[in-house]
Parts: structure tokens; sequence; C-alpha cells
């Protein structure tokens, strides 16, 4: 018999299987939570699952293509901005404006790809900066969006969601984690993918990745603006979340940056799992701390530097590299074909 | 018979340092070329000026009667020119079955299921299948070297670029990788071997090219260039085992 015929090849184990039927118990719960959780908790959850997809989107961008932006708060103020335009110039309803900017945003992303892939590693991550910055001081100058102090969104437009407050908070939570599980469900099945399985060669090493026949620049080019399309489409939720909007809070780098790369680092860069478990971890330490002002960013940073010096690969990646674990499974594996 | 490769005049340096030189010839299709020359030569220089990982200064490289000096690497790749690194490569991260897969689905455009035969297949030849799930990262250097010809011919190429892949082998290991060589050459894939090990190379090899300071200084039918007064000065002190 040959190699060929004697063995099989598998993409899932025992306990990925197991886990995807708690993750399908948890996500039921988490979808009926309008019915169990209050108003507040209900708020705190959507701006989670917020975070993990903006989170999950820089690993894909940083841990797997290797582009490490410090701009990514470019796309979130983007498409925080495109709703209001869309909503109040263009009066397209707020929910059927998210998708329109998932392709404004990959849209308007792929000059600034053109322009910054000239640049490499740091002069890269300036690069994306000094992005972000053009784009808000553009904004501060669209006078009929408030300009430098910005806009809240007319009653009238809020009124389309839902006429009644609580109509719109739950539409404004399942849109949260819709798009959260859009996210992870978009960098799972890509990374499974013939493509993802470059975008890991090219991760592990170029040189290699190049003489076997990947475009490296292509598929860069690609992740770079899905990406940016999916974060505006993030963007536009969490403003539709405080339907009110200003420059410093649409492209602030602490925000949609500097907390993101957080959650990333202390969960584990390159992992599926470490930016939600990242996530859990930064909010957790959040809602116990925020009352600590700025002793509250200290200890984050405290947080981190343990984290980094105690376990480099983040938490998920200190659990893996003990167990073997994968709750979502890209590994393929070579096994005897059992008849 | 066909060319398969045709380099013509190729130059390349590094500032004062000349890494090939004027350097040319051919390649006829289902050939075995050995190249030897001492360490520093500008052997993995030239695979690298073939690959496309290099851009010449000057002159052209030519495959199957197309000029592809231009040409990007993973172009080359596709269109049938593979390699293995002197220096190992590895994607370290990946297991060694997945190693073979990225050149089995990107190098030679195989769909899902002719890719994971043809590296199942190959695993087995070169004797890596028993170690396909480990991450290749946690290889012995011999192991990974085993990988990097696995790697190549999963690319399922026409060319086939090997650079020193039987150092540090036993005399056993040493015939059964000659072995494997044979076998793939007789598959009528044309194949450049740069290697000091010389008997493993003379057993394989059709013709001999021979490169110092970056230019061809012999070529031609193996016993003889070995037995040429060049040859034996530029490997004065170093032991020829033929
Ligand atoms: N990218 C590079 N930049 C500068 N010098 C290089 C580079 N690559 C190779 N060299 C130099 O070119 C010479 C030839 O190297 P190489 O082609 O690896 O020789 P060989 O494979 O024959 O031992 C060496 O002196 C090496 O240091
Ligand atoms: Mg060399």
């Amino acid at each position: 018999m040959s190699a060929a015929t004697d063995h099989i090849i598998v993409q899932s184990s025992r306990t990925s299987r197991a886990a995807s039927i708690v993750a399908l118990l948890l996500l039921a719960t988490l979808l009926a939570a309008p019915w169990w959780a209050g108003r507040a908790d209900l708020r705190l959850f959507g701006e989670i699952y917020l975070y993990v997809a903006l989170a999950c989107l820089w690993n894909f961008l940083a841990g797997y293509a290797g582009l490490v932006s410090v701009g990514q708060q470019a796309f979130v103020g983007f498409g925080g901005y495109c709703l209001f335009a869309l909503a109040i110039f263009l009066g397209v309803h707020p929910m059927a404006a998210v998708p329109l900017i998932f392709i404004l945003g990959t849209l308007i992303s792929i000059p600034v790809a053109v322009l910054i892939f000239r640049l490499r590693g740091a002069y890269f991550a300036i690069g994306t900066w000094v992005i972000a910055e053009v784009f808000r001081l553009s904004a501060a100058q669209i006078s009929a969006l408030g300009g430098g102090s910005g806009t809240s969104l007319p009653v009238d437009i809020v009124r389309a969601i839902a006429s009644s407050r609580s109509g719109r908070e739950h539409a404004a939570y399942w849109a949260a984690l819709a798009v959260a599980i859009l996210v992870i469900a978009s960098v799972y099945l890509f990374l499974r993918s013939r493509q993802g399985l470059a975008l890991q060669a090219i991760r592990d090493n170029e040189t290699a990745a190049q003489a076997m026949g990947i475009d490296i620049w292509r598929t860069k080019f690609f992740v770079y603006i899905v990406t940016a399309g999916l974060t505006s489409a993030v963007g536009a939720l969490i403003f539709l979340q405080k339907l009110r909007i200003s420059p410093d809070a649409a492209f602030s780098v602490n925000d949609w940056t500097a907390f993101v790369i957080f959650i990333v680092v202390i969960g584990g860069i390159g992992t599926i799992e470490g930016p939600i478990i990242g996530t859990i971890v930064f909010f957790l330490l959040r809602e116990t701390l925020a009352d600590l002002g700025s002793v509250y960013l200290l200890i984050l940073g405290f947080v981190a530097i343990v984290v980094m010096l105690r376990a480099p690969s983040g938490l998920w990646g200190f659990v893996k590299s003990r167990t073997g674990i994968e709750l979502f499974p890209t590994t393929r594996r070579v096994e005897p074909r059992r008849n | 018979m066909s060319i398969v490769l045709k380099l013509q005049d190729v130059s390349k340096a590094f500032g004062a340092i000349t890494v090939s030189d004027e350097l040319s010839y051919e390649l006829q299709s289902g050939e075995a070329l050995g190249v030897i020359g001492p360490n520093g030569a500008g052997k993995t220089s030239m695979f690298n000026l073939i690959t496309g990982a290099l851009t010449p200064d000057s002159g052209s490289i030519w495959f199957n009667g197309t000029d592809i000096t231009g040409m990007s690497a993973a172009k080359r790749c596709r269109s049938g020119i593979a390699r293995s690194f002197q220096i190992p490569q590895p994607f370290g991260a990946m297991t060694v079955f997945e190693n073979a897969l990225v050149a089995a689905t990107h190098g030679a455009g195989l769909t899902k299921s002719e890719a994971n035969e043809q590296c199942l297949s190959a695993l087995e030849q070169t004797g890596l299948l028993p170690k396909a799930n480990i991450l290749a990262g946690n290889l012995t250097l011999l192991e990974r070297k085993r990988l990097e010809l696995t790697r190549a011919l999963c690319a399922k190429p026409k060319l086939l670029l090997l650079d020193e892949i039987a150092g540090g082998l036993t005399e056993k290991e040493c015939h059964s990788l000659v072995d494997t060589i044979k076998d793939i050459r007789s598959t009528g894939i044309s194949i450049i071997w740069i290697e000091h090990i010389v008997h493993a190379l003379l057993a394989v090899v059709d013709r001999l090219v021979v490169i110092d300071f970056g230019r061809k200084i012999a070529e031609g039918e193996p016993k003889a260039i070995m037995d040429s007064k060049q040859v034996k000065e530029i490997y004065m002190g170093i032991e020829v085992d033929v």
C-alpha cells in the first residue's frame, strides 16, 4: 500500500469538536442576553464584542501578515464618520450602512496600502500612524459633521433604528455580536484555506515562502484591505452604540490601537484564541480597577510586562505550548486511515 | 533534446565581492549537472540568481525558452523551478506535512486531494513520513535538510536545484540519498546539484561545472574534470574522495 492510500488528513481534533459544542451553547446564551441581562450589562457585552472583533483583526494583520500597524484607528474613525455621513446626508438606514461601510473601508484602504507597503518595519508602523492623523485632520474639516467638536446622530435617524430605547439597545447588541462572530469566522476560515496556508508560511519565513511560489505582496495586500474593511464596519457599530462622534474620539490611538495591542499581546499574538482571551482579561481588569484612575493604566502596563516576561507568546500561547490544545484548529494532521 | 536552462553572461557583485562573473552555461532537458567550487565561490548565489532571490547586474537567464531575468521568485517557482536551501529555511511553526503542502499547493498549484497525495508520497520517499505531524522548528539539522528536499519535490519542478544536501550523512544515508536523487532524475526532472561530497555527486551527474570567484573555470565530463590540473589546484588541501 502507498502512503497516500494509508493516510488521511484531518483538520480538527476531539478537543476542538468538544469546544465547538460548548461554543454553540455559549452562543445561544449570548444571543438570548437581551432577555436575561440588564441594560448596563448588555451595553458592556456589546463593547466587549466590538473589542474582540478589533483585536482579532489587529492580530490577523500583525500576528499573521507581519503588518504591525499602529494606525488602525484610521479605519475605526473612517467607519464611524461614514455611518454619520451616510445616515445624515444620504438618508441610509444605519444598519444598512454597515455592509456598505465594509466596502468603502476596503476601497479607501487600497491607495493607503499602495503607499505604505513601500515602507518596512518601524517605518511601516510610523506610516500607518501618519495616515491615521491625516484621516483625523480631514474629518475635523467636515463642518457639516461638526468639524473639530463633532456631532450627534439626529433623533429621527436614531428612531429609525427602532422606536423604543430598548429596541435600539437590543439591535446594537445583536449587531455587535454578529460582527464579532463574522470576524472570528472569517479569520478562522481564511486560515484554514489555501491562502491561509500561504499566510502562515509568510509569517514563518518570507524567503522560503517566496521560493515556494507564494506572492507575498499580494497576500499581505489582501489581508490589509479586508482587515481595513472589517475594521471600518466595526467602527461604524462602535459609533452607532455611542450615537455621538468627534475626531478625537473616532481616531483615538489609545482606544482603538493601544488597548487592542495590549489585548493581543497578553492573550497571545498569532493565535485565533489569543485575542478573545485577551479581551476578557482586559475587561475584567477594567471593570474591577477603573475607579482607580491613572493607577489603572499603571496596572495595565505592569500586567503587560509580566506577561511578556513570563509568557512571551501570551496567555494562550502558554496554554497551547503545554497542552497542544487548539480551540480553532487550523493545523492539518496526518493520521492512519482506519477502516 | 531541448534546453531547459540557459545562463548568458550573468554577473552580480556585492560591492567589491563578485559572486557571479559573466557566468554562462546551458542545461539540457533531463540532464543532471554537478557544481563544485570552494566555499564562497558563488555557488549558492548562482542558485539565488536562477530562482529570483537575487537579480543580476547584467546578463540574462532563460528557462524553457523564456527570458525569466525579470520574473519574480514566486512566479519562477510556479513555472517549474524549485530549490533546496543550503541553510535550511523551514516554516518553523508549521508541521512537516504543512511545509510540504505549501509547496504542493502554491508551487505546483495542485488541488487539495492532489496536493495531499503528492506530499504523502514525497514524505515517504524522503523518509520523513513518521515526522509528518512534528513542527518543522523542532527537527534536527539533518531532518531539516531532508525537509528541504521534500518541499522542493512537492513543488513538482521541471528543474530541481539542490544545494549541499549530502553533508553530515553517514555512508549508508548517503547511498540512499543518491538512490533517491537517481529516482527523481528518472522521472525526467532536470537537476543542478551543488555538492562537496564528490563521490555522491559523481554517482548521479552527467557533467560538472567548476566555479571559483564567480567564474566558470571548467566544464565537462566529470572524471576528466576531477583529474584536471585546475581542479586539483583549487582542491589542494581538500581530500577529494572519488
Ligand atoms: N546578500 C549578500 N550580501 C553580501 N555578500 C553576500 C551576499 N550573499 C553572498 N555574499 C557573499 O558572496 C560570496 C559567495 O557566497 P555564496 O554564493 O554563498 O558561496 P558558496 O555557496 O559558493 O559557498 C561570499 O563571500 C558571501 O559572503
Ligand atoms: Mg553555498
